[in-house]
């Protein structure tokens, strides 16, 4: 898939190895012991989000990474910074939206979530941030019928075989 | 402060409370396409009607006429409607179209004669009231060169404000020789998106909020003005005479300025609704200072989007937040 038009921006990504599964140890199991979100939890609900151009996962691309997800359950703050693969990427936009998306749609209403590009990694940092951080633009983009068909896209492709 | 009463009925986030000038209703609007209107019996307030089917998205912004008698909508959908209530109940009678994108606030001016409406298309429409349901465009605005969050009437003349996402306030005026709206003053200091302006209660002061997290006061300077500010095209100069930082944990969407008790609420994405009240020692009127009189934290579950003090009763609020819920509070005056 390819919405951005006829030439892939980056043609040739390069491609990192995939982490292993959270091992499931007998706390997790254990509904009397209450699990605060942690980060590698938030990792896990965006890590199989779809570049909008490349068959490939973010976390194939290193688009986000378990070390830029910081959770702080006491303010209820998830902040996730993402990593454009190039720096002039006009799909950073739309990657960021389908992680903020994700997050809405999966976390409790309690938290606020901020996703912002890693700092110096795009040539607009400044402007996409800014997009993302806007509620009312964010709440008017999520409005339009086919702009959500390509995040639910990039969200809910059946993530690839373990 | 005093929550007393929680309106629910929303289906999910509420952008908009408005209360009418006799401060006996208050209209709120949503993302659920829906506008409900409460009315106050005693002390209580119930739902009166639901105003449906007026738009096709998001309803971002009610606003009363200053007789009471109409409702205008601001919508996602790119129109503004506008509601009377001449069968008895409110009914929407005529569509506001031009706008090319989202409609993000609507005013009317304190004598009726207009209404002015803003966009994600970066312009402000004036339009002039006439008979029968008539709306005539007076001005499309391109002064700002982002989207424009919020258009406010001045308290007494035909003076428009405007915030936008570009971090700027603008003040636009009448024209009369070129039957035109100008853009007579550009108020620059916040540093992210200006969401909301309040007037105070002589519309001599503004106070903004913005993404910043920052509040700032705004004094106008008249042609020949004491303080010896000078004033060139013989245009007011509008100057930055304090700013309220520290107190806020995140973007400020709201702000209401009591034209009755002079304090100023802000409704802020940290969930709590905040009270600053002017500090009347500071003396010289070039340097005002406001301070912190209460924080209400966990106002709501979460973001607060809008406060609006009751033209009426002293010291009663309304505020509405994303968790869908509207609130009424009522702030003990004599402890401030």
């Amino acid at each position: 898939m390819n919405p951005g038009g006829d030439v892939l921006e980056n043609i040739n990504p390069t491609l990192y190895s995939k982490c292993e599964d959270r091992p499931v140890t007998a706390e997790d199991q254990n509904d009397y012991i209450t699990d605060e979100f942690d980060s590698r939890e938030i990792f896990d609900l965006i890590r199989n989000i779809y570049d909008p151009e490349h068959p490939l996962t973010l976390e194939e691309l290193h688009v986000v990474d378990l070390s830029l997800i910081q959770v702080n359950n006491e303010t209820n703050q998830i902040k996730v910074n993402f990593t454009p693969t190039i720096p002039h990427c006009s799909m950073a936009t739309l990657i960021g939206l389908s992680i903020r998306v994700r997050l809405i749609r999966a976390l409790p209403a309690r938290f606020k979530v901020v996703v912002e590009i890693t700092p110096g990694s795009h040539s607009t940092e400044f402007a996409i941030n800014k997009q993302l951080a806007d509620k009312e633009r964010v709440a008017a983009a999520l409005e339009n019928s086919t702009l959500i068909g390509v995040i639910n896209q990039c969200i809910s492709r059946p993530s690839p075989a373990a | 402060m005093i929550n007393s009463q929680t309106l629910k009925g929303h289906q999910g986030r509420v952008w908009n409370v408005s209360w009418n000038p006799q401060g006996t209703m208050i209209s709120s609007c949503g993302e659920d396409k829906n506008i409900r209107l409460w009315e106050s019996f005693g002390n209580k307030f119930t739902a009166k009607a639901i105003l449906s089917d007026g738009h096709q998205r998001t309803i971002r912004e009610t606003a009363w006429s200053p007789c009471g008698n109409f409702i205008a909508s601001a919508s996602f959908d790119a129109t503004t409607a506008v509601w009377d209530k001449r069968s008895g109940q409110f009914e929407c009678n005529a569509t506001l179209e031009g706008h090319e994108n989202e409609v993000k606030s609507v005013t009317w001016s304190k004598n009726g004669q207009f209404l002015a409406t803003c966009s994600r298309d970066k312009s402000v429409w004036v339009w002039e009231v006439g008979e029968e349901d008539e709306y005539e465009c007076a001005a499309v605005i391109n002064a700002h060169i982002q989207d424009v969050k919020k258009v406010r009437f001045h308290p007494f003349d035909n003076i428009l404000a405007s915030a936008s996402y570009d971090d700027t306030v603008k003040l636009f005026k009448e024209d009369k020789a070129e039957a035109d709206w100008i853009n007579f003053a550009t108020l620059k200091s916040h540093t992210s998106t200006v969401w909301s302006l309040a007037f105070d209660r002589i519309g001599s002061r503004l106070a903004t909020c913005s993404d910043d997290a920052t509040v700032k006061i705004w004094k106008e300077y008249k042609p020949g003005n004491s303080a010896g500010i000078p004033t060139p095209d013989n245009d007011s100069v509008w100057k930055c005479v304090c700013t309220l930082s520290g107190h806020h944990g995140r973007t400020i969407y709201d702000i209401s300025w009591c034209h009755l008790t002079d304090l100023i609420a802000t409704a802020c994405g940290d969930d709590a609704i905040r009270i600053f009240k002017e500090n009347p020692e500071a003396g010289d009127s070039d340097m005002v200072s406001f301070d912190l009189v209460h924080t209400e934290h966990r106002a709501h579950n979460q973001d607060v989007n809008c406060v609006a003090w009751n033209p009426v009763v002293p010291g009663m609020l309304a505020s509405c937040s994303d968790d869908g819920d509207v609130k009424l509070w009522q702030i003990k005056l004599e402890n401030l």
